[in-house]
């Protein structure tokens, strides 16, 4: 599938000749994506449940705050997400290839 | 007429607006390749486990996930549940432990590559054109689907809806929404999770809880209980014989139409076969498969308390169900507005604007990927092997773009043909019985049966789908039998697997097969045991092999299928 196939699953000193480097996937990190948008989804819905309950409102879910209740739920799920991200971080191996070659590097999974 | 205006406010509007930010902007990022984790994440080389398992399933959380299932849920109630438990799971499991491993083995790009390696290039061609057809008219679904909500959102008439919705799907693609295919598919799983809980929950709150939901429905007057027992399904399937409507489902839906579903469908069997290795191939289905077993709570469910809670949708079921065919057209409402109308109903602002943003997410993100799987089997499987071969690269990929465009566009046709259907799981369900039917019999002969003959290939596949639209059509213009429910659907399905296989065998018998040596890693005696499994494989723990998870998702679907009979 990839030219460093050798690499994958070898151990984690990888040699510096090829020029690659282990990397961990941070900000983008998929986790930290999904934790994001849903913590803010949650911020907004707490808000709006903070301020704008009305009548009308609790008419409609049968007398629960569910922008409330959902709102908090989605900022617990958020957080857990990055906490996710963080304690077990994916790692990649990334090696630059020479000029000229058609993918300027190549990335692999490690673990 | 009922209105069923969703009204949404600026708020709702503004997390709408957040999401598309999230996504587009990802798709932007991508193209332009500035961070190698993006890089990592899209070329699905090596990812996580429940990264692939949450892409698969998600790729299929469209239209019929979503929309058919509630429908099929408001109308039927509890059988609706087969879809997923005799249905999707038990196909997810056989597609992990038997199927993968040729698929994987054989390094092939696409299902109908599958094809052209082990029957030639007649039946490469039947299934190339088939397969182009048939994600036209699922795209057509999906895009009717869209325009609706634009509908039900901004009033605009539905041929503006759907132009609009067209082309904003067609930007979505050329913005480079399609190569963040994975982030987007995972991200769009949770945020239809967060719009789909909240809904169920809250409906479920109004009607008295779990107890309160069965004694409105057993006591609604038209299917009452049986709509709180999944068997033996006779209005889901049509047949008035508990027996016969068993077998049906059994056989029709679940062998049938899941497995073909399932175990051909390019879309879904794309995502695993990025996977690094043979057994991550195969646990990509399998560990999907866990999550898709509680879907249905989610999705069926709320369609089960559309039908007793909103008004509108009662006094159209009760229209429907007495025959009042003109007096159900008038209400203005159908099966398909289920989950709509309750989110219209119990939906307070705020989590509207959640629902809103994952029901478009998903029918944009499911039309996004029938044109782009339309797009790769048009310019690589068809263009290229058969019009032109050796054109340099930027030609085929020019020869795309005019594909994806020319789809955005016949799909506002195929989108009105599925207007046409008050429950658009039995048009689903019918394309799949035509298409995917006999190409898993085709599939599924193929690879255990080494005699079978290119001839064979593309003759089977063909006559099994010229038999089921014969046999629907004799059913649905000559009105010659009359079958309510999907059973029409089931049978046809169950009719093209059956004429696939006799004659495929009874072609073979006056054609010559391939080569025996050819055959390797396409066909199950020819292939080295060695060759379907890791060597490694045994020295990981259990939660990490294909066949005990897959035991371990059965017995938990059994227990399903138990609990709610």
């Amino acid at each position: 599938m990839n030219d460093n196939e050798n690499l994958e699953g070898g151990p984690v000193a990888v040699p510096d000749s090829t020029g690659a480097k282990v990397e961990t996937a941070g900000a983008f990190d998929i986790r930290n994506f999904i934790g994001l948008l849903v913590a803010l989804f949650g911020v907004i819905l707490v808000l709006v449940g903070l301020f704008d309950y009305t009548d009308v409102e609790a008419a409609k879910t049968g007398g629960v705050n569910a922008n409330l209740w959902a709102g908090i739920v989605m900022v617990v799920v958020g957080l857990l997400f990055a906490v996710w991200a963080k304690v077990e971080p994916i790692r990649m191996i990334v090696s630059e290839n020479e000029e000229g070659a058609e993918e300027p590097r190549d990335i692999a999974g490690l673990d | 007429m009922v209105d069923i205006r969703l009204d949404a406010q600026w708020i709702d509007y503004a997390i709408i607006a957040l999401y598309f930010v999230f996504v587009l902007g990802v798709g932007w990022f991508a193209k332009r390749g500035v961070s190698n984790s993006i890089e990592f994440f899209l070329s699905g080389r090596s990812l996580p486990a429940w990264v692939t398992g949450l892409a698969f399933i998600s790729a299929n959380l469209g239209a019929v996930e979503i929309m058919g299932m509630s429908a099929t849920g408001a109308q039927y109630g509890m059988p609706t549940m087969h879809y997923f438990w005799v249905g999707a799971i038990p196909a997810m499991l056989f597609l992990g432990v038997v199927m993968m491993p040729f698929y994987y083995g054989s390094k092939v790009r696409s299902v109908p590559e599958f094809m052209r390696m082990r029957f030639g290039t007649a039946a490469h061609l039947v299934n190339s054109i088939s397969f182009a057809a048939a994600q036209l008219l699922i795209a057509g679904v999906n895009l009717y689907l869209l325009a609706t909500i634009v509908n039900r959102l901004l009033g605009w008439p539905q041929w503006v809806g759907l132009i609009v919705a067209a082309a904003f799907v067609l930007f979505y693609i050329s913005v480079g929404g399609l190569s963040a295919a994975i982030y987007n598919e995972v991200l769009q799983f949770f945020v239809i999770v967060a719009a789909l809980l909240p809904l169920t929950l809250i409906g479920l709150h109004r009607v008295g809880g779990w107890s309160g939901l069965k004694e409105k429905v057993a006591g609604d007057g038209m299917l009452g209980a049986e709509q709180l027992h999944s068997w033996p399904g006779e209005q889901l399937s049509g047949f008035d014989s508990p027996i016969l409507s068993v077998v049906g489902i059994v056989f029709g839906l679940g062998f049938v139409l899941s497995f073909g579903y399932w175990t051909t469908n390019f879309v879904e069997v794309q995502r695993a076969m990025a996977s690094k290795s043979i057994t991550a191939a195969r646990m990509t289905p399998i560990i999907g498969a866990f999550p898709k077993m509680f879907i249905p709570f989610i999705v069926i469910i709320p369609g089960m308390i559309a039908g007793v809670l909103v008004s509108d949708m009662t006094e159209f079921k009760k229209m429907d169900f007495g025959g009042d065919a003109a007096g159900a057209a008038a209400t203005g409402v159908s099966y398909n507005d289920a989950l709509l109308l309750l989110m219209r109903d119990v939906m307070p602002n705020g989590l509207l604007g959640v629902a809103i943003a994952g029901l478009l997410a998903a029918f944009m993100a499911g039309m996004a990927a029938n044109i782009s799987a339309f797009n790769t089997v048009v310019s690589y499987d068809l263009y290229q092997q058969y019009v032109k071969k050796d054109a340099p690269d930027k030609h085929y990929i020019f020869v795309g773009r005019i594909a994806t465009a020319a789809a955005c566009v016949i799909a506002i046709f195929t989108a009105l043909i599925a207007g046409q259907f008050s429950n658009l799981m039995d048009y689903l369900q019918t394309l799949f019985g035509f298409f995917n039917a006999p190409l898993f019999a085709t599939f599924i002969l193929g690879m255990f049966w080494k005699r079978m003959t290119p001839a064979a290939g593309w003759s089977g596949l063909a006559s099994g789908t010229v038999a089921a639209v014969i046999l629907w059509s004799l059913s649905t213009f000559g009105e010659v039998f009359v079958l309510p429910g999907q059973g029409l659907a089931f049978l046809s399905a169950a009719t093209a697997f059956v004429v696939d296989i006799i004659v495929s065998v009874v072609v073979t018998q006056f054609t010559r097969p391939k080569p025996v040596h050819e055959l390797k890693g396409l066909v199950y005696s020819e292939t080295p045991k060695t060759d379907l499994v890791d060597p490694d494989e045994e020295g990981l723990p259990f939660f990490r092999r294909p066949v005990p998870m897959a035991g371990i998702g059965l017995a938990l679907v059994i227990i399903l299928n138990i609990v709610f009979a």
